[in-house]
Order: structure tokens, then C-alpha cells, then sequence
């Protein structure tokens, strides 16, 4: 039987500013099956990093609730993973001391974790680099080490904040299939979030469309493309068509760059 | 830069100028009690260092430095932690620490010779007095300056605030700490030599001011000849143990790839 990783009801998030408030979230509501990959895609400004804050508990709603394999999300967890859109590496840490950082904070015992981060590191290519120093590795490489660090403690969920949107084109592609590979390897449920909607169509189950001001959900897309994907699916009829959608969805509601 | 025929031309530049100096004043006839020639500028550091007065005097006034450098930089190192990390403490104490820094120290030096003596006291305490703001400053700035998003990414773990210190905010302030430390080291000897100055029995500070007494400007001369190296070799000593801390800091590599560059 399938269970629920994430269940968000109607959550909302507003901002104090000047004049009144913001409202960044407003009446989200949706829920992601264990193992499932579901992307959020949205222009900026649709309140999807403040989504993602709030279900890695550093951000507090201000209607609603968040509940991660049921008990409800207050406040930070250790059985999330986190990857940010820079590689956010500690440049005084080798390779390894990076991934390994989750188990020094949780106190976990390196030892325990020595041969998993190895294995981790030869899954995601790195094998060789485990002593290196972050300012050695090409920015793909970097964030590499990102995911796997994100992924050493075992998290229940892993939560990705627009992780390939600083790297050029071509790089950005291998990520794809890296971590396309890596999930079919894993079956970790991933919340990804995006403002690329090929790049959503591409990995995801599942893609949530989201509209700014008030940020909301207006479309929940199943993606129904055979895995593993080839970059070349990018090109066929089936996608294009998931891609138009999602795009006419935002031309209705004033644009990509709204 | 630092190819043969640079070295070559520097150390010909070097010589010239010092051949210059001497042959202007004795061309000029000018008093050895205004300007001395190299010549009796070496002769006096020759003799200086034969008699072992020098080394006796030049040990003293390291000693007061490193002593008034160690304990103004942990001064410096603890405050600074205190103030970046505790509100209360930079609302209450900050605003003095300010005034105290805005006053020239060098005006404080007579009193803590009366508080505290003729001996190595009275050195070790100016010297440390002014070693510590560059360091209490530079380790408020860099404890405040960690990244946010690695500050989030902590966070995200659920580390601890002690946690994020120890494993964040320390690391990331010691390009700050060091810098400071490269100041303070200076500061430190100008300390010791001040203090000196006011009144003392030993080092080379009390040495500069008896011979001035003494209408001895060869000797005052190569006494300041030593102090510019010693300055420089303290300044080498610290530089050489950022490269070690801080071997993982860009902006060292940067500093390591110009000098490559160049080279």
C-alpha cells in the first residue's frame, strides 16, 4: 500500500511589509506518496521557496499545517535532506567532511556512516574525490556533493530548492540524469522545486503549477513518460504537450515573468 | 616580478642609495649628530651586537611583544566573540570599548608605567592594550559575516545555536582573526616600544631614548634598522601561519595565484 510522505493542508503564509501584508502561500493544499518525485514549477515569486522553507521547518506557516510521514513539521527536522540552489560547501571541509556534515551536527558516529558515504559518493561519480576541497570541484561537482550530503543521514524526504538553476545549460542536463538515476536508485520521495518547466516535466511524477500573488496551485499534473527518461524524450509529441500546458496556464494567468 | 635580473636591479638600486647617503654626508660636511653615514650606522649596529648590549635588550622587547600580543589577542578573541554573540552584552559594553579605542593610546602609556612600574608589567599591558581592537573588531566582523544560506542549511539539520558556532561561525571568522592577528603583532611591538619609552630599564625602546640623551644618532639609527626587520620578520612569522589555517580560503589562493602570476 502506498503512504502519504507529506500531507499540506490548506496552508498560508503571509508577510508583514509596510503596507499590510503579503500573501507569499494561500490555501495549499496537496499530498506526495512515499517514493514519489514531484516538482513544483512557478515563475519567481510564487511563494515555492517559501514553501519549501516551511516544509524543512525553518519557516513557520501562518495558517494551516505541514505533516511529514504524519507528525506535523514544527520546526526543523533531522530526517529531511535539504539542497539548496548554490552548493552551500564548507570550504574548510574536504569532500567527505562536507557529506559527512549532517552526521557530525546529529551526532550520528562517523564510523557508522564511513562506508555509506563512500558508497554515496561512487553513485554520484565522485569516488575519487572524497579528499578533495570543494574549491577543486566544477560547480556540477559541487553540487553533487550537495545531494549527497543531503542524502548521507537517510532522510525520509529530500527537498530541493532549484538546485541546477546556477549551472550553465549543458551541465544542468547531466544533473538531470544524475539525479534521475540517483532517485530510481534510492526511491526517496523528492519535493523539487523549479521555475524550468522542461526540467519539471522531465524529472517529476508529478508536477504542481503554481501562479504568484497569492501564491497558489493551479494545476496538479501527472506525468505519465516511461523511466528512465532519455534526454531525447524532450522531444517527443508527449512532452511538448506537457510542456504547452503547463506553459498556457501561465500565459492565462499574466506570464512567466510576472 | 621575482626573476634574476629584477633581484639583481634591486639590490644595485639598494646599493646606490646607500652609496648616495654616504657620499652626501660627507660631502655636504654634515654632523654625524644629525645624520650619520652608513658607515658608522653599521659600525654602530657591528659594535651593538659585538657587546651582546643589543641582543641582551632586543630579547627583552620581544618578550614584552609576544607576551602583550598573546594576551591582547585573546582579549581581543574572547570580547569580540562575546560582543558578536550576545546582544546585552554589544548594547551595553560596545559603546565603551569604542571610546576607549577612539582615545590614542599612546596617551595612556605614562599612566600604566605609574600603575604598574618600571618592569616587564607595564610593557606587556600597554603592548596588549593596543594589540586587541584589531582582533576584537575583525572576530565581531567574522563571527557576523557566516553565509545565511549555510546558516539555513545548519539550521535545516537542526543544529544547535552552540553547534553553529563551533562548526560555522569559527571557521568562517578566522580570515577576519587572522588578518587581525597580522595587525595586532605590529601594534603590539609599537606597545612595547612606547611604553618603553616612558620609562624602563630594559629594551631597545629605553636604548633609543638613552642614547638620544646621549646625542648617539648612529646608534639610534641602527637601533630602528633593527626594529624594521624585527617588524618585518613578526609580520613573515604571521603570515606564514595564515597560510597554514588557512589554506582552504579563496581570496588566499587568489593572493598565492598573483604572486605566481607575477613571479
Amino acid at each position: 500500500m502506498v503512504t502519504e510522505a507529506i500531507s499540506v493542508q490548506s496552508l498560508s503564509k503571509l508577510y508583514a511589509t509596510r503596507d499590510g501584508g503579503v500573501a507569499a502561500l494561500e490555501q495549499i493544499s496537496f499530498a506526495i506518496d512515499e517514493g514519489e518525485f514531484v516538482a513544483v514549477v512557478g515563475p519567481s515569486g510564487c511563494g515555492k521557496s517559501t514553501l519549501l522553507k516551511i516544509l524543512s521547518g525553518l519557516l513557520a506557516p501562518s495558517g494551516g499545517s505541514a505533516s511529514l510521514r504524519g507528525t506535523p513539521i514544527a520546526g526543523p527536522r533531522r530526517d529531511i535532506g535539504v539542497v539548496f540552489q548554490a552548493p552551500v560547501l564548507f570550504p574548510w571541509r574536504t569532500v567527505l567532511d562536507n557529506v559527512l556534515l549532517p552526521i557530525d551536527v546529529q551526532g550520528l558516529g562517523r564510523d557508522r556512516f564511513m562506508a555509506a558515504a563512500m558508497d554515496l559518493l561512487a553513485l554520484v561519480g565522485l569516488r575519487e574525490f572524497e579528499r578533495r576541497y570543494p574549491w577543486e570541484l566544477s560547480g556540477g561537482m559541487q553540487q553533487r556533493v550537495a545531494i549527497t550530503r543531503a542524502l548521507i543521514h537517510d532522510p525520509a524526504m529530500l527537498l530541493m530548492d532549484e538546485p541546477f538553476g546556477a549551472l550553465d545549460a549543458m551541465t544542468r542536463e547531466h544533473m538531470n540524469l544524475e539525479l534521475q538515476r540517483i532517485w530510481m536508485e534510492r526511491k526517496k520521495t523528492v519535493f523539487f522545486i523549479t521555475h524550468s518547466i522542461p526540467e519539471a516535466v522531465f524529472l517529476a511524477d508529478r508536477v504542481l503549477v503554481m501562479t504568484p500573488r497569492p501564491g497558489r496551485i493551479v494545476d496538479d499534473l501527472r506525468v505519465k513518460l516511461g523511466r528512465p527518461r532519455p534526454l531525447d524524450a524532450m522531444t517527443t509529441p508527449e512532452f511538448g504537450e506537457y510542456t504547452r500546458h503547463i506553459r498556457a496556464l501561465f500565459n492565462v494567468k499574466g506570464g512567466l515573468d510576472a | 616580478m621575482r626573476n634574476a635580473k629584477n633581484i639583481g636591479l634591486s639590490a644595485l638600486l639598494f646599493c646606490a642609495s646607500i652609496a648616495a647617503w654616504e657620499a652626501v654626508v660627507r660631502g655636504f660636511e654634515i654632523p654625524a649628530f644629525i645624520l650619520p653615514p652608513p658607515s658608522q650606522v653599521t659600525l654602530a649596529l657591528w659594535r651593538g651586537f659585538a657587546s651582546g648590549l643589543y641582543l641582551q635588550h632586543l630579547g627583552h622587547t620581544l618578550l614584552e611583544t609576544m607576551l602583550g600580543f598573546i594576551a591582547g589577542s585573546a582579549l581581543g578573541l574572547i570580547l569580540g566573540t562575546m560582543v558578536a554573540m550576545s546582544r546585552p552584552v554589544e548594547f551595553f559594553l560596545y559603546p565603551y570599548i569604542v571610546m576607549f579605542q577612539s582615545l590614542p593610546k599612546v596617551a595612556l602609556a605614562p599612566l600604566i608605567v605609574v600603575w604598574f612600574g618600571l618592569g616587564l608589567t607595564s610593557k606587556v599591558i600597554n603592548a596588549a592594550l593596543i594589540a586587541f581592537f584589531p582582533l576584537l573588531v575583525n572576530t565581531m566582523v567574522g563571527l557576523r559575516s557566516a553565509d545565511e544560506e549555510r546558516v539555513s542549511l545548519m539550521r535545516s539539520l537542526a543544529a544547535s545555536e552552540r553547534q553553529i558556532f563551533w562548526m560555522l561561525r569559527l571557521p568562517n571568522a578566522l580570515p577576519f582573526v587572522m588578518a587581525g592577528l597580522d595587525v595586532a603583532m605590529i601594534f603590539a611591538l609599537i606597545g612595547a616600544i612606547v611604553a618603553e619609552f616612558v620609562g624602563a630599564q630594559k629594551g631597545l625602546g629605553m636604548l633609543i631614548q638613552s642614547m638620544n640623551f646621549n646625542m648617539d644618532v648612529s646608534g639610534q639609527f641602527s637601533i630602528l634598522l633593527i626594529l624594521s626587520v624585527v617588524g618585518l620578520l613578526l609580520n613573515r612569522g604571521v603570515m606564514m601561519i595564515r597560510k597554514r589555517v588557512l589554506f582552504w580560503d579563496p581570496s588566499e589562493k587568489e593572493r598565492a595565484e598573483q604572486e605566481r602570476v607575477s613571479a
